[in-house]
């Protein structure tokens, strides 16, 4: 693949190492061993998260940990049902796909469509720094400055909520959705435009009804992929959203998400035969199967949907 | 309007409106992620900056928050990625060059580069837990320095890896041509034609992806959790690293610990901000160097 694009004369030839020196074969085999990495990363991961799994679901059965309604893994009576975790962090997830996809997509209408260069040239650096800010700092943020605002509106929310902790992250997560939909929108090709601006469209109808339509494989990988980092994000929610797992849809209550749960659990120092150790990696399995199906519909989207123009 | 056929109504004047209202709403919305940023600096600055001074970055962590500082936390965050950058840039860069330069066109290739893309969307939390379960557990590591620097390479890794691959893509073909014409065999025309020329590039996206590295709080946390370290770090002691230091403080209810998160803040900003800069110039440099 990348070669094609470049190549207008072959140097395959060349490069099938005939004549190459020792160096060069050894060389060769080093760099291929340093691409194989990623391979063993990702089985790593695997392994390591259904190794130490498997000592939890001898214990727990897989029924009780995909369906119980209550997580306390560390009080008695002890109960081992993910859900209130998964509740948590859908909640989170749903509350910062509010804030985050209709605003990275106008943000990304805005700069591809309508944004003259020199505003585009300022105000595109200047988002993409929200995707470079520490995601401890987002957290410091929504406790100390978005969860006391709030509290003005609503006097009963307690400090640890889910609203304060999804509204930040929407705002983290706006430079992902508005950089892909952006990239989308302006691959989309002039003549399009032109035609719908001939067809007596106004900027706007031509915006929604004719780039937007095109760029959508794009702009939907990007809301799944925003999404999927929502449900990954660990230091805002551990910080902001509280550490009480629970099944609700209220957003003023203290809640715990998955990827939270992790955390403090590692902060206590748990004996590494223990159960309550052996939960975080039963959880973080769950975890990365969510985002992983979520990665991979992601690239399927643009791969399936994609308009070659 | 007489012109008009009764069917044809176009009402331009209402479509004028509506347009002209939702560019208010497109730009509204480019304004909601810039005050987002512009308050958070705000609120960092305003509550950090009178706890930032020269004893601050010099004083290790206490329980009294006028004499906590944050020496242990920024020497750890150095020292840490130092070692993910010696790990990371040899890796990274050679199996960009494999995939660029060496791959053939198959199965195995084709596995490798769409793993490297779906490492990049893995939590890193989850990173953190292979960490545990690799570093510290199954090579006995321990919680130090050296486990965290591990991890954080894997994590970097498919950044660098996916950087490195553009900078390397970016040489001319007529560069390598070249090389060869001259009887340079593979490995030659890779060290003397293409890694120069790629190497700003390289070096661009590696420092941007460490920059990510500095930022991250997660994996260390389940690595090491959260200890109180009074003494510089080695490769092999325990140790915290600066956003650790921050979550610790911002979790403490006293306002002064609060306020020291926040000074913790700007001093990791001011790293951040500083690795990009660097990035940035060696950028201009590259360009202007290519146009003459």
């Amino acid at each position: 693949m990348p070669a094609s694009s470049r190549q207008e004369i072959d140097t395959g030839r060349f490069r099938r190492g005939r004549g190459s020196s020792i160096e060069g074969t050894i060389v060769r085999w080093v760099f291929f061993c340093c691409a194989l990495i990623s391979i063993f990363t990702t089985l790593g991961i695997v392994f390591i998260l259904i190794g130490q799994s498997i000592g939890f679901f001898s214990e727990v059965s897989v029924f009780e940990f995909l369906t119980g309604t209550r997580w306390t893994p560390i009080l008695k009576p002890t109960a081992f049902g993910v859900l209130p975790l998964v509740a948590g962090t859908l909640l989170v997830t749903v509350l910062a796909a509010i804030v985050a996809l209709p605003v990275g997509l106008a943000t990304a209408i805005y700069l591809a469509e309508y944004a003259p260069d020199k505003a585009r040239r300022v105000l595109k650096p200047m988002i993409e720094i929200l995707a470079g800010i520490p995601t401890v700092v987002y957290g410091y943020f929504a406790l100390t400055f978005v969860t006391p605002q709030l509290q003005r509106f609503f006097p009963d929310m307690i400090v640890f909520n889910a609203l304060s902790a999804g509204m930040v992250m929407g705002i983290m997560i706006i430079p992902m959705v508005s950089s892909l939909s952006e990239d989308a929108m302006i691959s989309v090709p002039r003549s399009l435009r032109q035609a719908s601006y001939a067809l007596g469209a106004t900027k706007l109808e031509t915006s929604l009804k004719v780039v937007v339509p095109a760029a959508l494989s794009g702009i939907v990988a990007s809301f799944i992929l925003a999404i999927s980092r929502a449900i990954g994000e660990t230091m805002l929610v551990t910080i902001a959203a509280g550490a009480t797992p629970r099944i609700t849809a209220n957003p003023l209550e203290s809640i715990q998400t998955m990827t939270a749960y992790i955390a403090q659990l590692a902060q206590g120092e748990a004996s590494h035969d223990s159960i309550e150790y052996k939960t975080i990696f039963a959880v973080g399995l769950l975890l990365f199967l969510m985002t992983l199906s979520l990665n991979l519909l992601g690239h399927w989207v643009v791969r399936r949907w994609r308009q070659a123009y | 309007m007489a012109l008009y056929n009764s069917r044809f109504n176009p009402r331009l004047a209402r479509r004028k409106t509506v347009g002209g209202i939702f560019y208010g709403v497109f730009l509204a919305a480019v304004m909601v992620g810039i005050i987002g940023l512009a308050v958070l600096l705000a609120q960092t600055l305003i509550e950090g900056l009178p706890w930032l001074d020269f004893g601050f970055l010099t004083s290790y962590m206490s329980r009294h928050p006028e004499l906590a500082g944050v020496k242990a936390a920024v020497m750890g965050t150095l020292i840490t990625i130092a070692f993910t950058a010696i790990f990371t840039v040899p890796i990274g860069v050679g199996a960009a060059i494999y995939l660029e330069e060496y791959a053939p066109k198959n199965r195995l290739t084709q596995i490798i580069e769409v793993n490297i893309s779906n490492l990049a969307g893995v939590p890193s939390v989850v990173y953190g837990l292979l960490g545990l379960g690799v570093f510290v557990q199954l090579m006995s590591l321990g919680k130090v320095v050296l486990a965290g620097a591990l991890t954080l390479t894997l994590l970097v890794l498919p950044i660098v890896i996916l950087a490195s691959r553009e900078a390397i893509r970016a040489v001319p073909n007529e560069y390598r041509l070249g090389a060869f014409a001259l009887g340079a065999d593979q490995w030659q025309v890779i060290k003397g034609t293409v890694l120069p020329s790629a190497l700003p590039g390289i070096l661009t996206g590696t420092i941007l992806a460490l920059s990510r590295a500095v930022g991250e709080a997660a994996p260390l946390l389940v690595i090491s959790g959260l200890v109180y370290v009074t003494f510089v770090p080695g490769p092999l002691d325990r140790f915290t690293v600066l956003p650790l230091q921050i979550f610790t403080w911002v979790g403490r209810p006293q306002e002064e610990f609060r306020s020291l998160a926040a000074a913790g803040i700007i001093v990791l900003l001011i790293i951040l901000l500083s690795m990009n800069a660097v990035a940035v110039l060696l950028r201009n440099k590259y360009q202007t160097r290519s146009e003459d």
